[in-house]
């Protein structure tokens, strides 16, 4: 029984299992971030319109992404989805689509908040020399809204890649799924295996999501530094 | 039996997950703003090897997952003769992943005074300390406040993933009666309520709040 537990890491297909895991949950996450990036978008111009209606129900569409805890939202559409309204989807897919769904809310806040902090007298201006809607938000708007809002729009990536920790609850074989798989099988073995699978997933998560927040960080502060003068 | 039934029957059990997520997250948000206080101002006055240390806590804090982290408290830990029950764990856990949130969010604060304001202080010859305890906490912390709202928030919904650790708060208490009874519907439905219950006062108080305290970095 001398094993040390860091072996387990090692043993068999063990480490190639666990960075598969992994890429189940980047492929999820990337995929969720592009649909749900492309949502927020069309979402958060369309918040910016003068209809009340439409800015009702938008906002009625963040608050509710927004108070319910992305867990619950899982088994929402876990448990909901095929029962009431007989739509079966692969675990894999259903996550896929929730996360979509909730980036798209949190999205369009952070595109909405950008649009209205482009100075005003560049929207007027916009106006003035006689630009459409469409090319007021084309050629005036998004463009300086983009600077503003990509630091933030990084860091809901790093939330998206820390959420999917979650999948787990919903059986899709992710990377945390399959590290305790593979504790439990060389439990009797490696007891200390548990230490090291943890360990090396935590410092997977870090790895991914610490460069990305390091470049949001180093964005704002040139913002910052420029605003400041 | 009608979905009302099962509802009503469901409550005083609901009610144990409310009053227990509550208190959790009440907990979790005192010490995450302790720590995070603490680190800022580590970082802030720059002293010496703390302020690093303080910097790597928060980095590692803020990019990793709570499950992970919940995960490694309760079941990685105990291997290496450390061992709390669940519900410690998760304050644990929620004040290790909080405090880092806070820290950022009162640092954010500080570094958003303005230059012209340091200078004046600076040029009005105030000492180190005095520039920070007459000029940049004041400002700083009304500037940090939206970032503390959102804090708390975030910070309640994450008490959710104390399900994975089987800590009965509100989340863990529908999975719990869902897998017994399998009314999905029914028990989901007050879930969300009760998250609601919640999260929509405090977001409305918070939203007010921020209103009340922007005045203070006026000018700016």
């Amino acid at each position: 029984m001398a094993h040390s537990g860091i072996n387990v890491l090692f043993e068999g297909t063990n480490f190639t299992r666990l960075l598969g895991g992994l890429w189940v949950t980047v492929k999820i996450a990337a995929v969720a971030l592009i649909l749900g990036l492309i949502l927020g978008i069309v979402l958060g111009v369309l918040r910016t319109f003068k209809s009340r209606l439409l800015r009702l129900v938008l906002r009625l569409y963040l608050e509710f992404f927004r108070i319910v805890p992305t867990v619950v939202l899982l088994f929402l559409f876990y448990y909901i989805l095929p029962k009431q309204m007989n739509f079966n989807l692969p675990a894999d897919q259903l996550a896929t689509l929730v996360f979509a769904l909730w980036v798209g809310a949190e999205m369009s806040d952070i595109v909405r908040g950008a649009l209205i902090s482009v100075p005003k007298h560049q929207r007027e201006s916009g106006l003035a020399i006689g630009l459409n809607r469409y090319q007021l938000y084309r050629y005036v708007l998004i463009p300086q809204a983009i600077t503003l809002e990509i630091p933030a729009t990084i860091n809901l990536a790093t939330r998206v890649i820390k959420t999917t920790s979650l999948l787990m609850l919903i059986s899709v074989m992710d990377v945390i799924n399959i590290g305790q798989q593979i504790i439990e099988a060389n439990n009797h073995t490696h007891p200390t295996g548990v230490f090291w699978v943890y360990g090396l997933i935590f410092l997977f998560y870090f790895l991914i999501d610490y460069p990305l927040s390091w470049w949001a960080k180093r964005l704002e502060k040139r913002r910052l530094a420029r605003a400041n003068g | 039996m009608n979905s009302w039934a099962i509802i009503q029957q469901s409550l005083p059990m609901f009610e144990k997950g409310f009053v227990l997520t509550l208190w959790l997250s009440f907990i979790g948000i005192i010490g995450s703003i302790i720590v995070g206080l603490i680190c800022s101002l580590l970082q802030y006055f720059k002293i010496p090897i703390l302020h690093q240390i303080a910097t790597v806590y928060v980095e590692i804090s803020r990019n990793t997952p709570l499950l992970i982290q919940l995960f490694f408290l309760y079941y990685a830990f105990p291997v290496i003769g450390i061992k709390f029950g669940a519900q410690l764990c998760g304050i644990i856990g929620l004040i290790f992943l909080g405090g880092s949130y806070m820290a950022e969010g009162f640092t954010g604060g500080f570094n958003g005074v303005s230059k012209g304001q340091l200078e004046s202080g600076k040029a009005i010859g105030l000492s180190q300390w005095q520039l920070a305890r007459y000029v940049v906490f004041p400002q700083g912390f009304s500037l940090s406040v939206p970032a503390m709202a959102a804090n708390i928030i975030f910070l309640i919904k994450e008490t959710s993933i104390f399900t994975v650790i089987a800590i009965p708060e509100l989340t863990n208490t529908a999975l719990d009666l869902i897998g017994m009874y399998y009314r999905s519907n029914e028990y989901l439905f007050v879930l969300v309520v009760a998250y609601a219950i919640i999260l929509i006062p405090l977001s409305i108080i918070l939203t007010l709040l921020e209103k009340r305290v922007r005045y203070g970095s006026f000018g700016n």
